[in-house]
């Protein structure tokens, strides 16, 4: 190995080694997903470093491209609030995948240390043509079957997909008249309102206000109120008159916000 | 330093792979583990391709992207059909044939 390459490594190791340890502990879903590109896009770098230039780019392509995006298309398909409870059901899971871990690392780490390997041959020879047409000239000459299997493989992945998330209409669809009839029979027959209007904000995450000051929940979407991303006011704040106010900035040192 | 690091570090990765789908209870950070296995494996193989001076180890990571792909495709679909009815993605909850 080069030292070029051992540089690379050890730079981009422990990244790899962070971003798989990120994605197991993180809280939110969407964190996880995050921290698992990163090391996607680490092991794509070490594709490329080891010669497997057509490897490499299909990683990010295929992997960090289409299969972690589609890991965060139906992530915001099952909700962005269904996170994780910390409370664990099963007692003593957490200390058994612990130590499940640490031998399971401890064994291969073993096993691959008393292994004694031969020279590496590297990969000058069979990229010779270079790699993608060496790549080809496997794919279809001793591996064409397996290459056919798959392509069959995935046309019947995209068609369980399709069969799977298809939703049938069991009942004929409601016409307008019958969505206002069952509007008026119902909670609200009204629209929703609408997110407040204030001087300094005015954008969807701030609530209306009821007559007695309090919030109203009903005006903001509930997506922004699981992730807590309201943008909370004090009810003082919009019932103080503009000199006592500029009076409290004075006396505070800053501007209100 | 020779290419037995990348052997290392891929081991590293399945292991905290490993470790996650037993920690983690949303059925989609619990396949997210296990996509990370599989690309810990993909790495073994381009090691041992390079060890070994030909290219049969990156065609079957090549192959096992493959099925990683289409896997992953049919998991999320099955996650998405379990959520529609359940309203929940935990794995915890998924106990129907449980006595």
């Amino acid at each position: 190995m080069t030292g070029g390459e051992t540089v690379v490594f050890w730079l981009l190791a422990p990244l790899a080694v962070l971003g798989a340890l990120g994605m197991v502990f993180s809280r939110k879903a969407v964190h996880s997903a995050l921290w698992l590109a990163l090391t996607m896009i680490v092991l794509a770098v070490f594709f490329g470093v080891q010669g497997a230039i057509f490897l490499g780019v299909v990683q990010v392509v295929v992997y960090t491209g289409a299969v972690m995006m589609l890991f965060l298309f139906v992530l915001m398909l099952v909700g962005v609030d269904a996170s994780d409870s910390l409370v664990e059901t099963i007692r003593g899971q957490r200390f058994a995948s612990l130590v499940a871990f640490l031998a399971f690392a401890l064994l291969l780490v073993g096993g691959i240390s008393r292994v004694a390997f031969d020279e590496p041959a590297g990969l000058a020879a069979a990229n010779a043509r270079g790699n993608v047409e060496g790549v080809a000239e496997l794919v279809f000459t001793r591996y064409v079957w397996a290459f056919e299997v798959t392509s069959a493989l995935l046309i019947t992945a995209a068609l369980a997909a399709m069969v799977l998330a298809h939703r049938e209409r069991t009942e004929p669809r409601a016409s307008q008249r019958e969505l206002a009839a069952l509007r008026f029979r119902g909670r609200r027959p009204s629209q929703l309102p609408p997110p407040g209007v204030y001087a300094r904000h005015n954008a969807v995450d701030t609530p209306a206000l009821l007559p007695d000051g309090s919030p109203a929940e009903e005006s903001v979407s509930q997506v922004l109120k699981a992730r807590g991303d309201l943008h909370e006011r004090r009810p003082a704040e919009i019932a103080e008159p503009a000199e006592i106010s500029r009076a409290a900035e004075v006396a505070e040192g800053r501007t209100r916000d | 330093m020779s290419p037995t690091a990348y052997l290392y570090l891929s081991g590293l990765l399945f292991s905290i792979g490993a470790g996650g789908v037993l920690l983690r209870r949303n059925a989609i950070v619990v396949f997210m583990c296990i996509e990370l296995m599989l690309n810990a494996t993909n790495l073994a193989f381009v090691t041992f391709s390079r060890m070994n001076g030909n290219l049969d180890g990156q065609i079957i990571a090549f192959f096992v992207m493959v099925v990683a792909a289409a896997e992953v495709v049919v998991g999320l679909a099955i996650i998405v059909t379990i959520f529609r009815t359940r309203r929940s993605a935990s794995v915890d909850d998924a106990n129907l044939l449980k006595y």
